[in-house]
């Protein structure tokens, strides 16, 4: 008996099956009160919800895990969506898969310029990449004239992998969600490389001091964190059809920032699992799903991203007390 | 940090300890002379790029919400030196600002419905002090989850629609002058003055710069680290919803989305004037002519035609430019 209750106390410390937990009493709450909300299409439209999100988390934990923050993913999500769509417009003859290489390499290249000016300089990297939200965003405006690119221009292809796929029919962006969701794991869990974004988070000072080559490592996070971010911006192209200069990823990086911090990662760095990612993930998204079928206005959702925000940190004190510092004074010069 | 181990480790020779910097020297590797020389510049520059641009009157008229900004800035550089930062001050106008509206639209009249702006500044404010200061959480993180939740609240509360219909006496502040200067203009000189005093010559102003170069060694001083904290971020609530009072009369209306994005003109306007992002250092001067050169830029880009879509890219790109340009003066000068 005492060794049930010891498993079962130990399985609710740790984080991933307490959201878990908290991911089924919500269900079966929202389910009670409006019985359509359990049933095959809702899992449907939350599992569609989701992947442009869950592709970010990751790139966006492996940042907060090495004690530094990405401020500047929504610019990117629509700067690589509109370069993208451009490509496809201007070059109507490329195929579909090309869109995947030029936003992925796009967004591999903005998230290396972060990671560039934060490791150079010794900044902090929320006033850089916030800085760079903006710059991001000014240029993408410039290259794309302030122009839409309209939905005639994306390969159907592409929409179709919004839709369905040869995998018993789950939407191909679900499929890659979840096979990036893995392939962090594997990185993280079971590679030197990923060791060491943990280790440089914990202890910033230790790192170099064991042989770990901090800066290279730093480049690589926020390089990933901007690949991952374009991969996002694809996905858009995919999801909704359309990329717009002034709409298109404007507002991602709090969602994804409230997933994360959801999911259990530390932004005092060293702490954050996929796993507890991606269950923050679909719990922001079952959220989201709920509201409308709840009756509850659309304009509580912000509300309520911010406010778990703020709960989900509170929660996290306790793992916050191994005198951790901020951010900011982690990385004073 | 590897600074103060530095100081200890390496004794330099008594020779060259001796030697002060020679004043001109100090002065001129102030950040705040740098930005009154970059404000000289910018003002030559944009002067040349079009002869429009000389007329002071337009270019306080147009640019009255760069100077809303601006006064939230003033504070924000007061947090910042104390070791903090507040990311929500854009939202913390927007909910109060929709709160001014929905009040006034209940009956309750434009002096209680700003007494309710005013006082929801002050509770924002505080919520974020007891995150930062009783629950010790970082405020950067704090702040980008008030940031939403503020501005989440305001959607709550405003909906998507604008509020408007406010009695002809209070909208339009940014056109009412005293001596040809218009209202938030004097606002913003007459905050900066007190600021500026509190800052530089009050115990407590003295007592924030400590509590940014090393809070330990304030509390051991006796400094009263968290009440002094708390009155901060108090003070950015307020300081907000004034703020966000201006840009209602300004506007004629309130919606949700008022200042969309304005942090990273406070943030802005803060690196600019040469305050240090780890804390301890900085001035109100700074802030001040900081202000100045970010309108002169502005009101630049804008008669010469650049697109405000495309401004932003000047504004991120002055953000990590001048945050690398203040941290290389404040490294170079801490030896």
């Amino acid at each position: 008996m005492n060794r049930i209750t010891g498993v079962i106390g130990a399985l609710l410390r740790r984080r991933a099956a307490g959201i878990a937990v908290m991911l089924l009493i919500f269900s079966l709450v929202v389910g009670l009160i409006q019985p359509r909300f359990l049933t095959p299409d809702t899992l449907r439209i939350v599992m569609l919800a989701i992947p442009l999100i869950m592709v970010a988390a990751m790139g966006q934990m492996m940042v907060l895990v090495s004690r530094h923050v990405d401020l500047s993913m929504g610019s990117m999500l629509g700067f690589t969506a509109i370069v993208a769509g451009m490509v496809f417009r201007d070059f109507p003859d490329v195929p579909w898969w090309v869109g995947f290489i030029v936003a992925i390499s796009t967004g591999a290249v903005l998230g290396l310029f972060n990671g560039l000016v934060v490791t150079i300089f010794k900044l902090p990297s929320i006033i850089v990449t916030l800085g760079t939200l903006s710059l991001f965003r000014g240029v993408l405006f410039l290259i794309s004239d302030a122009r839409q690119v309209d939905p005639q221009f994306i390969p159907s292809a592409l929409i179709q992998m919004s839709q369905t796929s040869p995998v018993f029919g789950i939407p191909g962006i679900v499929l890659i969600a979840f096979g990036v969701a893995f392939l962090t794991y594997l990185f993280l869990d079971h590679t030197r490389l990923g060791r060491q974004i943990y280790a440089i988070g914990s202890n910033p000072a230790a790192a170099p001091l064991r042989g770990i080559r901090v800066v290279p490592v730093t480049l690589l996070v926020f390089t990933l964190s901007g690949a991952l971010s374009g991969l996002a911006g694809i996905m858009y192209a995919s999801r909704f059809g359309y990329v717009n200069p002034s709409i298109t990823g404007v507002g991602f990086e709090f969602t994804v920032i409230a997933a994360v911090v959801i999911g259990g990662a530390s932004i005092n760095g060293g702490v954050g699992t996929v796993l507890g990612t991606v269950l923050g993930v679909i719990l922001l998204g079952t959220v989201s799903v709920a509201l409308p079928i709840l009756a509850v206005s659309a304009f509580w959702q912000d509300a309520i991203f911010g406010a778990v925000i703020v709960i989900a940190l509170l929660i996290d004190r306790s793992v916050r007390e191994r005198g951790a510092r901020s951010v900011v004074a982690g990385h004073r010069p | 940090m590897s600074g103060a181990e530095d100081a200890t480790t390496r004794t330099p020779p008594a020779a060259d300890a001796a030697t002060p910097r020679p004043r001109w020297q100090v002065i001129l590797v102030r950040p705040e002379t740098v930005t009154f020389l970059f404000l000289i510049v910018a003002t030559i520059g944009a002067s040349w790029l079009s002869p429009f641009f000389a007329d002071v009157r337009y270019i306080l008229e147009s640019f009255t919400f760069y100077f809303e900004f601006a006064i939230v800035a003033l504070i924000l550089t007061m947090v910042i030196i104390s070791g903090e930062i507040d990311l929500s001050a854009a939202s913390m106008m927007a909910l109060s600002a929709s709160l001014f509206g929905v009040a006034y639209q209940a009956g309750l009249g434009i002096p209680g419905a700003m007494a309710v702006s005013l006082l929801s500044g002050v509770l924002m404010g505080a919520f974020n002090g007891f995150l930062v200061i009783n629950m010790k959480l970082p405020s950067i993180i704090v702040t980008i989850g008030t940031l939403t939740l503020f501005r989440g609240l305001a959607q709550v509360i405003a909906g998507d629609k604008s509020i408007g219909k406010f009695p002809a006496w209070f909208i339009g502040i940014d056109y009412r002058f005293v001596f040809d200067v218009p209202i938030p203009v004097i606002v913003f000189l007459i905050v900066s003055l007190i600021l500026g005093i509190f800052l530089g010559t009050s115990a407590i102003g003295r007592q924030i710069y400590q509590i940014g170069t090393s809070p330990i060694a304030a509390r051991h001083a006796g400094i009263r680290v968290n009440r002094i904290k708390y009155g901060l971020f108090i003070a950015m609530g307020l300081v907000s919803s004034i703020a966000g009072l201006l840009a209602a009369s300004r506007l004629a209306s309130v919606r949700y989305d008022l200042a969309t994005g304005g942090e990273l003109q406070m943030v802005l306007i803060v690196m600019l004037g040469g305050t240090y992002i780890f804390g301890g250092r900085g001035t109100i001067l700074g802030t001040f002519l900081a202000a100045w050169l970010l309108v002169v830029i502005a009101t630049g880009m804008t008669v010469a035609n650049i697109p405000i879509n495309a401004q932003l890219t000047v504004l991120g790109l002055l953000l990590i430019v001048s945050i690398i340009a203040t941290n290389a003066i404040h490294v170079r000068t801490q030896r």
